[in-house]
């Protein structure tokens, strides 16, 4: 692997510029008329660019760019789909459909946090406060997934290691979520959502460049389909530019349900409830501004989300063509003319003989597909004869079977240093501006939604408490992200956090926007149902999660879901589940118990009174 | 076409940016519209928030 290496000079120098610069806009934004808040009580409107940059700044993190990219390098372009429903669900719906009933409710209301909005309009401090624990508990998962993603390419790109780099990571970020990130200064993010666009053109123009052009890049890419791995096609892997098998009752189809339900369904509907999104549309002035944040909005999420996914996929097609050299020994051909091969690695010792070289994690061969470019007879370690043959491989190889170091060993062993240098900006921008909104929401709920509601909301609680919940919940993120390095983590963490909001929030927050008969216990019903669905179904079902956690081995002799004999199941994400229970049970519940009072809801739809 | 057999996954590609294109359309065309008049609730929730902002 031809990683950068090390920290130089000059890469110290511009982070720090880079550093300096956002500090002095976020002094600005002390200093004078720069948040949205701002805005609204200056009586003017943020301009439309700078909002919907500020809204996709935070929309968008690291998660999306290595995780979801990395996924996109292991899968390929099927996650196009989550592309596709982040612009029509996570822009135009959220903003056109849900943006004004949404701020409308909240200011007649005079909410300020998401929990505080569910639990007004329900009448219920039993919703705020209930709202207010699962974010600050699961919101930790969501930032470790932001964190490790900044982590993983500090450690590529400066060669660190990945405790120093995530050290590192934390401590910059936490520095500028604490010293005023959180203060949702609009010209920070937007000057973050600008390098982040910058960043990301420059590695499309680059990728579909050296690969030949659009069109030749696809379509090597797709001729690549027999090179896939063997253990991706035998949960239906059928090339990078295919969609996976569907069907039902086998294995082979696995891969579909992990793709479709928990990558594209999952996160692609679990936007529309994302704490830290649905406060910005209380933050705008008017409808107009809604509608004048949609176009930039969708332009920067097709740019941000697009990008990675199609050249997370296309660095499959790099790597054939021009990765670094690999040795192996042929164990099948996978064309009739030995041109592609199944191999075993081989490495060379110090006395010129080869021998196989172990995958560490699993002490097994590490048998790998290969494009073959020449074939040699060598001597193997018991000094016989071996037919070594020498080529390249796909993404996931030189990444060592990692997902979520698709992107950080693409971009380290493909594009120019300095441009690693702006890839890092664009992390640290992607990650800053998503975890100061995180840990503003985290701080908010800590403080507005439990303790002062466990206090009876008489009084704000103490700036000490906040800033300490906000601490635990940097630690804890950290701690997260030290401890759980499994394959593709970055996408899983945010997959059940997006699955969670989904399933627990949604049906309650459109209910409460739309609907006049949905009752206080409906909304609680539903949100208690739609978390216990999730968590039963993340810690009894999901292979993956339930197989980390361990309790359901625990409770079964060590299967590995409750579910594991019946495939399929096993893939199924929690949302498919939990969400529909969730919707089921806000309908009956709300058609069993007793109308909101009428002066409540002529307070929140006054034009239908 | 575009170097994609699958047509779901085409379809994906395409529809990409059209759904961008066709969101931009609408932007532009409602560009003016809904420019609403700030209510007492509107200045009194982002009073508040200067406050909840300032705590933090």
């Amino acid at each position: 692997m031809q990683y950068s290496g090390s920290v130089g000079l000059f890469d110290i120098i511009v982070i720090l510029v880079y550093l300096l610069v956002i500090g002095y806009l976020g002094w600005l934004g002390y200093r004078g008329t720069r948040t949205a808040a701002d805005y609204l009580l200056a009586g003017r409107s943020a301009h439309p660019v700078l909002m919907a940059l500020s809204y996709g700044a935070t929309f968008i993190s690291t998660a999306a760019i290595v995780g979801f990219g990395g996924i996109a390098g292991m899968f390929g372009m099927s996650l196009l789909w989550l592309t596709f429903l982040n612009i029509v669900v996570g822009i135009f719906l959220a903003f056109v459909w849900l943006g004004e009933p949404t701020r409308r409710i909240g200011h007649r209301l005079g909410a300020h946090t998401f929990p505080e909005l569910l639990g007004r309009r329900y009448q219920s401090r039993a919703i705020q406060i209930f709202a207010g624990v699962l974010i600050f508990l699961f919101m930790p998962l969501y930032a470790a997934a932001v964190l490790t993603g900044g982590t993983v390419f500090a450690v590529a790109q400066f060669g660190l290691d990945f405790d120093t780099a995530l050290l590192i990571f934390g401590l910059i970020t936490a520095a500028y979520v604490i010293a005023g990130g959180l203060k949702a200064v609009m010209y920070t993010d937007a000057l973050q959502g600008l390098i982040m666009v910058l960043g990301m053109l420059v590695l499309l123009v680059f990728t579909y460049s050296s690969l030949g052009g659009v069109t030749e890049a696809n379509r090597y890419l797709t001729d690549m389909a027999n090179l896939v791995p063997a253990r991706l096609q035998a949960i239906g892997h059928q090339g990078w530019t295919a969609m996976p098998a569907i069907g039902w009752g086998d294995h082979r189809y696995d891969l579909w349900y992990t793709v479709v339900t928990a990558i594209i369904l999952g996160v692609g509907i679990g936007v529309l409830a994302q704490p830290q999104l649905v406060v910005r549309f209380m933050t705008v002035r008017s409808r107009r501004e809604l509608n004048r944040a949609v176009p930039v909005g969708a332009v920067f999420i097709l740019i941000m989300v697009g990008v990675p996914y199609i050249t997370g996929s296309l660095s499959n097609a790099w790597f054939a063509q021009h990765g670094p050299w690999l040795y192996g020994r042929v164990v099948a051909n996978l064309e009739a003319d030995g041109r592609r091969a199944t191999v075993e690695l081989m490495r060379q010792e110090g006395d010129g003989r080869w021998r196989p070289a172990i995958n560490e994690p699993s002490g097994k061969a590490n048998t790998v597909p290969l494009i073959v470019e020449t074939r040699r007879t060598v001597r193997d370690i018991d000094n016989q004869p071996l037919e070594l043959v020498t080529g390249r491989s796909v993404s996931i190889v030189y990444a060592k079977g990692k997902a979520d170091e698709v992107i950080p060993t693409y971009i380290t062993s493909a594009l120019p240093r300095w441009f690693g240098l702006l890839f890092f900006m664009t992390l640290l921008s992607a990650a800053m501006s998503t975890l100061s909104s995180q840990f503003h929401v985290l701080g908010t709920s800590a403080g507005r939604d439990i303790l002062e509601q466990l206090q009876g909301g008489h009084r704000p609680p103490s700036i000490l408490v906040v800033r300490l919940a906000i601490i635990l919940g940097l630690i804890l993120a950290v701690s997260i992200s030290h401890s759980v390095r499994q394959e593709y983590v970055i996408a899983r963490f945010t997959a059940i956090f997006f699955g969670l909001c989904a399933a627990t929030f949604l049906p309650a927050y459109i209910g409460g926007l739309f609907s006049r008969r949905v009752t206080r216990a409906g909304a609680l019903a539903s949100m208690i149902v739609g978390l216990i669905s999730s968590v039963f179904w993340l810690l009894l079902v999901k292979t993956r999660e339930a197989s980390a956690i361990g309790l359901v081995q625990w409770l079964t002799n060590g299967k590995t879901s409750l579910l594991m004999d019946v495939p399929n199941w096993p893939e199924v994400d929690p949302v498919v589940v939990a969400l529909p229970l969730s919707v089921i049970t806000l309908m009956v519940v709300s058609a069993f118990t007793p109308k909101p009072e009428a002066s409540h809801l002529q307070k929140c739809f006054p034009l239908f009174s | 076409m575009l170097g994609i057999d699958d047509p779901l996954v085409w379809l994906a590609y395409i529809l990409c940016p059209a759904a961008t294109g066709l969101s931009l359309l609408w932007g532009l065309y409602h560009w003016n519209e809904n420019d609403e008049r700030l209510e007492p609730e509107d200045r009194q929730w982002a009073q508040e928030e200067r406050e909840v902002e300032n705590e933090l």
